[in-house]
């Protein structure tokens, strides 16, 4: 697919997100804004999968790994314009008896969902025992997860990180939405990440850095990349900078609309920055 | 009239976790799509024989459960049916999120088998002692808790489990204990209570090791002109609600044994039932809201009051408020 098709799509999941977060008045769209160029150059262009036909076991195509569940807008938005599911179910985001969770949920049994997630840390364990069942499949594809920076705050992850260098786990590709904020601020007054690149070094993986993380050619750049690292006994990590809230200016780069809905008037802000490519849901 | 404890003669003593380990040898002999994990307890976990046998599908994750678990998770999405190994403590109140959300409520066909649970660990301590998982883990929708008697019904409860589709708690220990539960007059099926000893004026419910406190408890009633039936509650969630009350609707009381916390456990769960359906006078057998110690595991049980003479007095007084209600 097109550089500028890719691009069109982004702007739809710019409205798709800041629409649904607006209509149930909840929800995420900061590190959503900031993700979309990333999963939206995944979902298609770079994932081998078969949507619309999902399958738990995922056996013969890459699966993908949401653990930073929170940015729960953007994933859906991704799945239903890749075709698992119907656009118009975005609009029940949230809401009462809808399989749109907060936050991800196998147990609705939404199509391109295999794992929970929310609590955050546990994405990347699970990726690693995705990937190390391909391995005992024979199962060539690869599998991929993200996170959000302020979740390599969890210690479970480093014990991931560990594991799977000591395990050579190569078939998997972590990415980190390094865009500096969390919660309560920027990761740097929260609990500082340090020299991130060193503590991947240092930990035995593969270092793909993509700096313009809202840059659709420099996503695809960096995915091409971390896959021609797969393979070689080292697991690859994609340190991916965007800024959150990317595309809707009021929205950019502040920690402030991490979990904040925009009124009415935000929203006609936001959407005449995003104007309808495809079809609104 | 002879023994009750003639009936389940014992020629030997073997550890629950033996039971566990041989049995998943025995998976991976049978069932291509067992892998298993541990997080550096293979050998107090007896995973040794499969981690030489079966050592490409055998992960030694290293001191990280939380990792372990979410691994597990993720095995199951290639389809394959993994087997967690660590300490009871280090498989549930460490963990508790991860289970809770990657696996529970993801509802992966994971098997947590842990070790060293309760007070007879022994020398180790409280903190290794957990008298929580039980509660922990029976609150979680969609897991399954399995708490066997000995090294027979663990062996067969690990087999059992590889068969069942859904998340599984399967908790066993450290001690030498009496082998009795002759699996083919008590075979074990998941979800069923075995009816040990008939009997008319008192239930005794049991899980775990405490099913042959229930046991020696009943003979010692039997001396006293009390007719204890015996039931042993491997499975305690889902619980078998259709055995333990036809018992207490024939008996009219009940105590509950088990090596827990008085939280949380079987004792509550039984609670639950009988007052639902039939209310009775009920004495629970279990740790007083306290933590353990380090000790053998016999004192430990007889400080703790979880050995059989506890057992009977608790049954007489059950039988007493039965008499007074």
């Amino acid at each position: 697919m097109e550089v500028k098709q890719l691009q069109e799509i982004c702007t739809q999941v710019r409205r798709d997100i800041v629409r649904m977060v607006h209509g149930v008045q909840s929800g995420h769209p900061g590190g959503s804004l900031g993700c979309t160029e990333f999963l939206v150059g995944l979902y298609f262009n770079r994932l081998r999968h078969r949507s619309p036909v999902f399958t738990m076991d995922g056996q013969g195509e890459d699966l993908f790994f949401l653990s930073n569940g929170h940015i729960s807008p953007v994933f859906y938005s991704v799945l239903a314009r890749s075709g698992y599911f119907e656009e118009a179910e975005l609009g029940t985001f949230r809401k009462i008896n809808s399989r749109l969770q907060g936050h991800p949920t196998t147990a609705e049994h939404l199509p391109g969902v295999r794992i929970a997630s929310g609590s955050l840390g546990q994405g990347l364990s699970v990726g690693i025992g995705a990937a190390l069942a391909k391995k005992q499949n024979g199962d060539p594809y690869l599998v991929y997860t993200l996170h959000g920076d302020g979740e390599l705050q969890e210690g479970q992850i480093w014990e991931a990180l560990m594991f799977a260098a000591a395990n050579q786990v190569d078939n998997l590709i972590a990415t980190v939405d390094w865009n500096g904020q969390q919660i309560d601020g920027s990761t740097e007054q929260v609990c500082d990440l340090g020299d991130l690149p060193a503590k991947f070094q240092a930990f035995g993986w593969e270092i793909v850095h993509v700096e313009q993380g809202n840059s659709m050619e420099s996503v695809l750049n960096g995915l091409e990349e971390a896959v021609s690292k797969t393979g070689q006994g080292k697991p690859v990590v994609i340190l991916l900078k965007t800024t959150m809230g990317h595309g809707v200016d009021f929205m950019m780069g502040s920690h402030a609309w991490h979990g904040i809905a925009p009124n009415d008037e935000q929203l006609a802000l936001a959407l005449a920055q995003n104007p309808e490519t495809l079809e609104d849901y | 009239m002879s023994s009750i404890l003639a009936q389940f003669p014992f020629t030997e003593k073997k550890d629950t976790r033996s039971g566990f380990g041989a049995a998943l040898t025995l998976l991976g002999q049978t069932n291509p799509k067992v892998v298993a994990l541990t997080a550096d307890l293979a050998g107090s976990l007896k995973m040794n024989e499969f981690a030489k046998l079966f050592a490409d599908r055998f992960y030694q994750v290293g001191i990280a459960e939380a990792n372990m678990m979410g691994i597990a998770a993720g095995l199951t999405i290639g389809g394959y049916i993994p087997f967690t190994g660590t300490f009871a403590n280090f498989s549930t109140g460490r963990v508790y999120d991860q289970i809770r959300q990657s696996i529970a409520y993801s509802q992966k066909n994971v098997k947590i088998c842990a070790s060293h649970a309760g007070l007879t660990l022994g020398e180790d301590g409280a903190t290794h002692q957990i008298l929580e998982d039980i509660g922990m883990m029976r609150m979680l929708p969609n897991m399954t808790v399995v708490c066997p008697a000995d090294y027979n019904e663990t062996y067969a409860a690990t087999l059992a489990i590889a068969e069942y589709e859904g998340p599984v708690y399967l908790r066993f220990g450290r001690p030498s204990w009496p082998v009795f539960m002759d699996q083919v007059r008590f075979p074990f099926v998941l979800g069923k209570a075995n009816v040990l000893v008939e009997g008319c004026d008192v239930t005794l419910v049991a899980t775990g090791h405490m099913v042959w406190k229930a046991i020696e408890a009943a003979e010692v009633l039997r001396e006293r002109g009390l007719q204890a039936e015996v039931i042993n509650v491997h499975t305690i969630k889902p619980l078998d609600e259709e055995a333990i009350l036809a018992s207490v609707q024939k008996t009219g009381c009940v105590v509950t044994a088990e090596e827990h916390n008085m939280y949380g456990g079987l004792g509550e769960a039984v609670s639950r039932v009988l007052s639902l359906y039939c209310p009775s006078p009920q004495e629970f057998i279990a740790v007083n809201d306290t933590f353990g110690e380090s000790g053998t595991p016999t004192q430990l049980l007889t400080k703790y009051g979880l050995d059989s003479p506890q057992i009977v007095a608790a049954a007489e007084t059950a039988v007493r408020r039965k008499k007074t209600k």
